[in-house]
C-alpha cells in the first residue's frame, strides 16, 4: 500500500477529519507536519497541547503526545509540561478564540516568562465551531452572529501582544503561504523561548458566508491579492481590518533566555543547600 | 516505595499547618507546585517555594487558578507528582480544571486551606463550607477524593496520603482544611524518609504497540506513561475511548458508559479501600457526632461534657470525606438514636448523614456562620437535645447557636 508522505506526523486512523470545505487549518496542519521534518527536532520529545474549538482539534490530529485541554488552558497546561520536563518542545496549536480571548492572560504570562513553547494561533476572525460569533479578533464592522450589525469592539493585533509581551519569534502568515509558513514553523521549533505564529485562514463556513465573501478559494484570493510581506516591520502596525490589506512577515527575533534558564541561572547562584 | 531523603526535613518543629503541608508535600515527592496566592494558604505555598529549589523541585506563581490547575496537570503528565494550593474563591476559579483532571485521570493534589465565603467573605478566618463544592463543583459526571486534617500534623501526614491516593486512583484528590488547622502552631513531627511510604505511579511496562491509555486493570485504574516516552499519546478533555480518541457515539453504548461511568466507578468501587473513619466511644453510643477537621476537635470537649452528665455519645471523625462512608452512616443510624453533625457552615455534609440514615435516627445540625469555630456548649446542647428527642424527624434538625438564640430570639425558624 502507498504511504501518504505525512504517515508518519499524522494519526492516520483518525482521518477523515472535521474541518469543513474552504477551511484553512489543515493547510495550516500541513505546514506544521512539514514544518516539524524540516526542522529535524526529536519527535519523540516533542507535545503538542490544544484548547477547544475547531482548530483545537489539531492536537488529536497529530502523531506526538497530543494534549486536548479546556477552552483556553493550553498555555498554562503546556507550560506545566515544559517545567516539569524542560527537555520537550511543547507547541501550543489553537485558535485565536482560544489563545486570545479566554486563554489571553496564559498568553501575555507565558510569553513575559519566556517559556520555551510555540505558539500557533489560526486566526479565522470568529468562533467558529460555536456557530460564527464575535471573536476579539474580528475586524471592525464585520459580522459576526453576535455581532449582527457589525463587530463594535476593535480587534487585537496578535503580533503586537506578543512582541509586547515578550515573545522571542513573531511571525505572520495566510495559509496561501504555505512555503513560507512551513519555513517559518520550522525555524521557531528551533528556537528556545515563546514564539508565535499567527496564521490567517479562511473560515468559509461561517466568517465569510455572514460577510458575503464567498468561498474559501474567494478567501485566498483576497489574500493572494491582499497581503504584504514586511519582514521586520513594527508590530504595533499590524492592525487587520476588515478586507483591508494584511500584512505578514517575520517581526520580531530576538534572544531572552529562557524562563528554565533564568531559573536554573539565578537559583544556582541564590540557593545554599 | 520510600521517600527521598532529599526530600524530607526530618525532625521535630513547631510550626503551623499551612508550612507543615509544604513540607508534606516536599516528603510526598512533590516535583511541581503551580500556585496563585490567596489567604489563608499563602504560607503552604511560601514554604514549598523556599525549600523547594534545594529538592529540584519548582514552585511557580501561575497568573491565576486556572493555569494554576492546568499547569500541574500538564507536569503531572510529564512524570510529576504535582499540586496547588488555595482557598475560597480560588477553589471556585479551579473546577472547570479539576473536570478536566478528573477526564485525563492526572494524578494531582489540591490543598483547600477554606475560609468563609460566598464569594470575599471572611478571607482571613476559617470555614468548612467548600465540602460540596469538591464534591460536586465542576460539571458531568466524576468522583474526587477528600481528606480533612484537624491539625498541623495531619496537615503534613495527609499530604503524603493525598498524593498516594492521587498516585493510586489518578483522580484529583482534595486536602480539605481550614484556616484554624492552617494557622495553628503546634508540634510536628517529620519522620525520618525511610518511614514515609510512597505510593509510585502506576507505570504501563508491557509492550509498547499494545498500549491503552485509558484502559482500565481490574480495579478500573489505567496504567500511565508520560509525555517524552514515544508512546504518542492522545489525552483529551472530550470523552474518550480507550485509545484517548474522542467519542460520541459507540454502538451498544453511550458515552457515558464508556467514560464518565469509569471515571464515577472507580472510586465507588474501590470506597472501602479509600475510606478511612475515626471512631471514639460507638459502643454504647445513643448518638454520634460525625464531624471533620478543625471541628472534630471542638466536638471531643462537647462530647466530654455530654458524657459527664451521663449521656451516651460518641464520635466519629470523617477522616475520608469523600467518598461518603454511606454503609457505615447507615449501620450506625440503624443503632443510635441520632447524629449530631456540627460544620462550620450551614448544612452541607449534614445532608449526606441524612441520606444515609434513612429515616432511621434523627441528624442534628449544629451550623457555623465561619470566622470561628463552634462553642463546645452549643455542640452539647444539640447532644442533650438529640439525646431527649422522643419521635423520629424525617429531616436534618437545624439547632440554633446560643448566640443566635440571643440576638434573633425565638423569632428566626
Amino acid at each position: 500500500m502507498d504511504v501518504h508522505p505525512m504517515d508518519d506526523v499524522l494519526r492516520m486512523d483518525r482521518i477523515p477529519h472535521i474541518w469543513c470545505p474552504g477551511c484553512g487549518i489543515g493547510t495550516a496542519v500541513t505546514a506544521f507536519a512539514e514544518g516539524l521534518k524540516k526542522a529535524e527536532i526529536d519527535l519523540q520529545k516533542t507535545c503538542i497541547v490544544s484548547g477547544i474549538g475547531c482548530t483545537g482539534r489539531v492536537a488529536g490530529y497529530v502523531k506526538l503526545d497530543s494534549f486536548h485541554t479546556t477552552h483556553g488552558r493550553g498555555i498554562a497546561f503546556a507550560t506545566g509540561i515544559q517545567v516539569a520536563n524542560p527537555d520537550l518542545k511543547v507547541i501550543v496549536f489553537s485558535g485565536d478564540g482560544d489563545i486570545m480571548s479566554i486563554g489571553g492572560n496564559h498568553f501575555i504570562h507565558a510569553a513575559r516568562r519566556n517559556v520555551n513553547m510555540l505558539v500557533i494561533c489560526v486566526n479565522n476572525f470568529i468562533y467558529a465551531m460555536t456557530g460564527g460569533q464575535v471573536a476579539p479578533t474580528t475586524p471592525h464592522a464585520a459580522y459576526a452572529t453576535t455581532s449582527p450589525f457589525g463587530a463594535v469592539e476593535p480587534p487585537f493585533n496578535i503580533p503586537y501582544i506578543a512582541d509586547s509581551s515578550g515573545a522571542v519569534y513573531v511571525a505572520r502568515w495566510t495559509v496561501l503561504q504555505v512555503r513560507r509558513l512551513t519555513d517559518s514553523i520550522a525555524e521557531a521549533l528551533k528556537k528556545p523561548g515563546f514564539s508565535v505564529i499567527e496564521v490567517i485562514s479562511p473560515c468559509a463556513m461561517y466568517y465569510s458566508r455572514i460577510n458575503r465573501l464567498g468561498d474559501g478559494l474567494d478567501m485566498m484570493k483576497f489574500y493572494h491579492d491582499n497581503t504584504e510581506i514586511r519582514h521586520g516591520e513594527d508590530t504595533k502596525n499590524l492592525d487587520i481590518g476588515f478586507q483591508t490589506k494584511i500584512i505578514v512577515g517575520k517581526f520580531v527575533d530576538r534572544e531572552r533566555p529562557t524562563y528554565m534558564d533564568s531559573y536554573n541561572k539565578w537559583l544556582s547562584g541564590t540557593v545554599k543547600d | 516505595m520510600k521517600a527521598n531523603p532529599r526530600d524530607v526535613r526530618t525532625g521535630t518543629y513547631y510550626m503551623d499547618g499551612d508550612i507543615a503541608a509544604g513540607y508534606g508535600a516536599l516528603a510526598a515527592g512533590c516535583r511541581f507546585i503551580g500556585g496563585y496566592p490567596i489567604t489563608p494558604s499563602t504560607e503552604a505555598a511560601e514554604s514549598f517555594a523556599r525549600i523547594a529549589p534545594q529538592s529540584g523541585a519548582v514552585f511557580v506563581q501561575m497568573e491565576d487558578e486556572l493555569a494554576s490547575v492546568a499547569s500541574i496537570m500538564g507536569a503531572s503528565w510529564s512524570g510529576v507528582k504535582t499540586m496547588t494550593i488555595t482557598s475560597g474563591p480560588g477553589y471556585s476559579l479551579m473546577m472547570e480544571a479539576i473536570g478536566l483532571g478528573a477526564m485525563m485521570e492526572a494524578p494531582f493534589v489540591i490543598l483547600n486551606i477554606q475560609r468563609g465565603g460566598p464569594s470575599t467573605g471572611v478571607p482571613t478566618k476559617t470555614g468548612q463550607a467548600d465540602m460540596m463544592q469538591s464534591r460536586w463543583g465542576s460539571h458531568g459526571d466524576y468522583e474526587v477524593i477528600a481528606i480533612s486534617p484537624d491539625s498541623p500534623q495531619e496537615l503534613f501526614d495527609f499530604m503524603i496520603k493525598a498524593f498516594n491516593l492521587a498516585e493510586k486512583y489518578r483522580c484529583p484528590v482534595m486536602v480539605m482544611s481550614d484556616e484554624c488547622v492552617g494557622h495553628m502552631s503546634e508540634k510536628v513531627v517529620v519522620p525520618p524518609a525511610e518511614e514515609i511510604e510512597l505510593e509510585p505511579r502506576r507505570i504501563y511496562t508491557g509492550p509498547k504497540e499494545e498500549y491503552l491509555p485509558f484502559k482500565p486493570d481490574q480495579d478500573l485504574v489505567p496504567k500511565m506513561v508520560k509525555a517524552g516516552d514515544g508512546y504518542n499519546l492522545y489525552v483529551s478533555g472530550a470523552s474518550h475511548d480507550e485509545r484517548g480518541y474522542p467519542i460520541i457515539y459507540q454502538k451498544g453504548k453511550n458515552q457515558s458508559d464508556s467514560t464518565a461511568r469509569r471515571l464515577v466507578d472507580k472510586i465507588r468501587l474501590n470506597a472501602d479501600k479509600i475510606i478511612e473513619l475515626h471512631e471514639e466511644k460507638l459502643d454504647d453510643a445513643e448518638v454520634v457526632v460525625v464531624s471533620y477537621g478543625i471541628t472534630s476537635r471542638v466536638a471531643v470537649r462537647g462530647i466530654e461534657l455530654a458524657r459527664k452528665k451521663g449521656i451516651k455519645v460518641g464520635k466519629l471523625r470523617l477522616v475520608t470525606v469523600w467518598p461518603f462512608p454511606d454503609q457505615r452512616i447507615s449501620e450506625l443510624a440503624a443503632k443510635v438514636k441520632a447524629f449530631v453533625v456540627p460544620e462550620i457552615n450551614y448544612g452541607q455534609v449534614v445532608y449526606d448523614v441524612e441520606r444515609c440514615s434513612h429515616g432511621e435516627a434523627n441528624v442534628v445540625l449544629v451550623p457555623h456562620g465561619g470566622a470561628g469555630v463552634h462553642d463546645p456548649e452549643d455542640i452539647l446542647e444539640a447532644i442533650e437535645y438529640a439525646a431527649t428527642e422522643k419521635k423520629k424527624i424525617r429531616k436534618v434538625i437545624i439547632r440554633k447557636t446560643r448566640l443566635e438564640k440571643k440576638v434573633f430570639g425565638g423569632g428566626l425558624k
